[in-house]
């Protein structure tokens, strides 16, 4: 099924990431090695004029994995008329073993690739460019995540075959089947809905109060990650179940379908972006002590944290709205 | 928040300036940009146009459709077979379909003949699809007479022409009483062509397949989900071959913007000397070319998409047409319905600007860290 446009596009996208990064792989080394910012020598030009073609070109690289991420989830959702039993992304992913571990993949690299991206703007911000070895040290360990996530994204798509049956997302996110992600649907809606809006409220407190004090940066970090595990657990437990109006209908990728109103679009992007945000705060931290960064750093990761307690309280009241306009009732008053 | 936006402000209306002094060459990337995006649009617009106008076709159609097989190929339904299917749960008609295909040597084409279960045509007279009607210079009331395999003559007097908005299933469509039918083709009484079943829950489709090939393990199942998803394949299969065959176009672009970018002028980098004379970083330099590159990209993917999208949509994709639609003597005419599709937008993003910016960030760096004192002095 390589054949299939939006499939040569994800593959042409991770396959000229990762070339771009091999390219980069060598400069690297050389900057970990050789970068002495004091020094006037021939070679240090060298390597201060190469930092802007590899800076552009990693930054390039890795916004353009944010969006390749929307369109893999975009993709699998809409391929799924392609597969006898798959009714939305999930029985596409199931098609072969390696589907969910390419999501999963994919995912990573979106939240490795939005903390690269923190470091290396407020180090592009400081005169002295102090995270150089850093952010190119990350690139070396960039390098064999992105590759690992093309390969299985090539090993998924290369699987795919239309017509093999696959369990559609009834069997895997109902009830009684085992698995994490059935253990997950099992939770009972009210102590869902208190972890989610339990971890949203710390999430969001934490990230509002790192942005007027600029303290808790680690909690903050923390936090967002809990946030981002609750959030899903709250889609998979009782968020979806609203939107379904059914009571045990959990997928969370049927809420991205046309027949919803691709509403989850609305709780997962301000989701994404807000814990992308959160993270980023949590990798800006251990360089608050930089003697350069002391001005630039504190508003950078400010201004991250702004945006991950707007994103939170977002996808809080989108959730609620859902809840509240859905005619489903799940808890008796 | 708002420096950083007055700042890129300021950048793009200097990147605008020096855009319309350089016109002419940006021009000509523009448009062979433009064309690319146009030439692809096409192809992604016209086969989702396809694919839902296919879905849209076969939802009226029946869930399964029963064919027997004799020797691996399509053979009559003999008598006796619509009894012993009987009664299956969740099956709400069944019912024995009678059509064939006739060929007119006059316009040199194949019609559908059929005769409907509700007995709507009279006998001696006949329903025409559209297309059949064009090619035959028909109206109701006249006669038009067929010879049938048999060598026999036969007359018909045309009672009505199919209405035109169906005419993706109807072009080729010819309607007769069942003893018309049945008398033209010779056909042996009490058979069947095929027998369509329709299923109220899409859930037990399957089931009810796998108990008709249980009962009757000499015919097959043909189900409307599987003809569904082999048109979307198709149609899929047949754009991921196009934009194949045309990534060799989107290189030869990427190598074209490549020596675009590459080839400065005397003059631009003259200019560039100056503006790190004056302060700019190479960063800043960058952020301009690439805020540039991001200009060209843009308005030319809204040209492009706006022309495919007339084109395919206003006057038919005359460019594409036979290669993603197929093709027949009475191909139906039918109107496209107008549908963009998200997934595909961002697709095409991913195929035209992506290896565009991909490929102009070497040049782009190559032009900022030039000396402004050896750009201005050369």
């Amino acid at each position: 099924m390589l054949f299939q446009p939006a499939i040569i596009a994800l593959l042409l996208a991770s396959g000229v990431a990762v070339a771009m990064l091999a390219a980069a792989a060598p400069f690297a080394v050389q900057v970990i090695r050789q970068w002495d910012i004091a020094s006037g020598s021939e070679r240090q030009l060298q390597l201060e004029r190469r930092t802007y073609l590899f800076s552009t070109l990693a930054a390039f690289v890795m916004t353009v994995q944010l969006i390749a991420l929307l369109l893999f989830v975009f993709n699998a959702d809409r391929m799924s008329v392609m597969f006898v039993g798959a009714m939305c992304a999930v029985g596409t992913l199931n098609v072969n073993a390696w589907g969910f571990p390419a999501l999963i993949a994919q995912m990573a690299v979106f939240f490795l690739a939005a903390t690269w991206l923190a470091v290396n703007h407020v180090d592009t911000r400081a005169p002295d460019y102090p995270l150089v070895r850093i952010k190119y040290a990350l690139l070396l360990l960039l390098l064999p995540a992105l590759a690992f996530a093309f390969g299985l994204q090539l090993k998924y798509f290369l699987g795919l075959k239309a017509d093999v049956i696959t369990s559609c997302c009834g069997s895997l996110f109902s009830g009684d089947a085992k698995g994490l992600a059935a253990e997950v649907a099992a939770l009972k809606p009210a102590p869902a809905m208190l972890l989610f809006y339990g971890a949203i409220a710390v999430s969001a407190g934490l990230t509002f109060a790192h942005a007027r004090t600029r303290r808790y940066g680690y909690a903050a970090a923390a936090a967002s990650a809990g946030a981002f595990a609750a959030t899903l657990v709250g889609v998979l437990s009782f968020v979806s179940l609203y939107i379904y109006e059914h009571p045990n209908h959990h997928c969370p990728f049927c809420i991205l379908k046309p027949e919803y109103g691709h509403q989850g679009y609305w709780l997962y992007v301000p989701l994404f972006a807000a814990t992308a945000a959160g993270l980023g705060v949590g990798a800006l931290q251990p360089f608050r002590r930089v003697a350069s960064l002391r001005e630039v750093l504190p508003t950078v990761s400010r201004r991250l944290a702004s945006i991950a307690a707007i994103g939170y309280l977002l996808v809080a009241m989108i959730a609620t709205y859902f809840v509240l306009q859905s005619n489903l009732i799940l808890i008796g008053h | 928040m708002n420096a950083w936006i007055e700042k890129q402000r300021h950048l793009i209306d200097f990147t605008l300036a020096s855009l319309a002094r350089r016109r002419t060459k940006n021009l000509g990337l523009l448009l062979v940009y433009a064309l690319l995006v146009f030439v692809l649009a096409s192809v992604a617009l016209y086969t989702h146009a396809l694919r839902q106008e296919a879905a849209r076709v076969l939802e009226r159609s029946p869930e399964v459709i029963l064919q027997r097989m004799v020797a691996g190929r399509h053979d009559l339904i003999p008598p006796g077979y619509l009894e012993r299917i009987g009664r299956i749960r969740g099956v709400q008609q069944i019912e024995g379909r009678l059509w064939g295909y006739y060929y007119d040597p006059v316009v040199k084409a194949n019609y559908t003949f059929m005769a409907p279960a509700a007995e709507q045509v009279k006998a001696g007279t006949l329903v025409v699809g559209p297309a059949v009607a064009r090619s035959r210079g028909l109206a109701p009331g006249n006669t038009i007479s067929f010879r049938a395999y048999s060598g026999k003559l036969f007359a018909f007097t045309v009672a009505g022409v199919l209405p035109h908005a169906s005419e993706l299933v109807s072009a080729d469509l010819v309607l007769m009483s069942e003893a018309d039918f049945r008398a033209f083709f010779e056909y042996p009484a009490g058979h069947h062509t095929d027998i369509a079943l329709s299923v109220a829950n899409p859930l037990e489709v399957r089931t009810v397949a796998a108990k008709l090939a249980a009962a009757l393990p000499d015919s097959r199942p043909i189900l409307r989900e599987e003809v569904l998803r082999t048109y979307a394949s198709i149609f899929d299969w047949r754009e991921g071959l196009m934009l194949a065959l045309l990534s060799a176009a989107i290189f030869a672009f990427a190598i074209l913007a490549w020596e675009k970018a590459s080839g400065l002028s005397a003059e631009e980098k003259r200019e560039i000397g100056i503006l790190k004379a004056i302060g700019w970083e190479t960063g800043d330099v960058i952020k301009m070319k690439l805020w540039e590159g991001g200009l060209i990209s843009l308005t030319a993917f809204l040209l492009g998409f706006v022309a495919a999208y007339v084109q395919v949509f206003r006057f038919g994709a005359p460019l594409f047409e036979p290669v993603l639609k197929g093709w027949a003597v009475l191909y139906p005419r039918f109107e496209l319905v107008p549908a963009i599709d998200g997934l595909q937008v961002a697709t095409l993003f991913f195929f035209t600007v992506f290896p565009y910016m991909a490929a102009v960030l070497v040049p782009i760096w190559r032009a900022a860290i030039t000396d402004p004192d050896s750009a201005m002095r050369s």
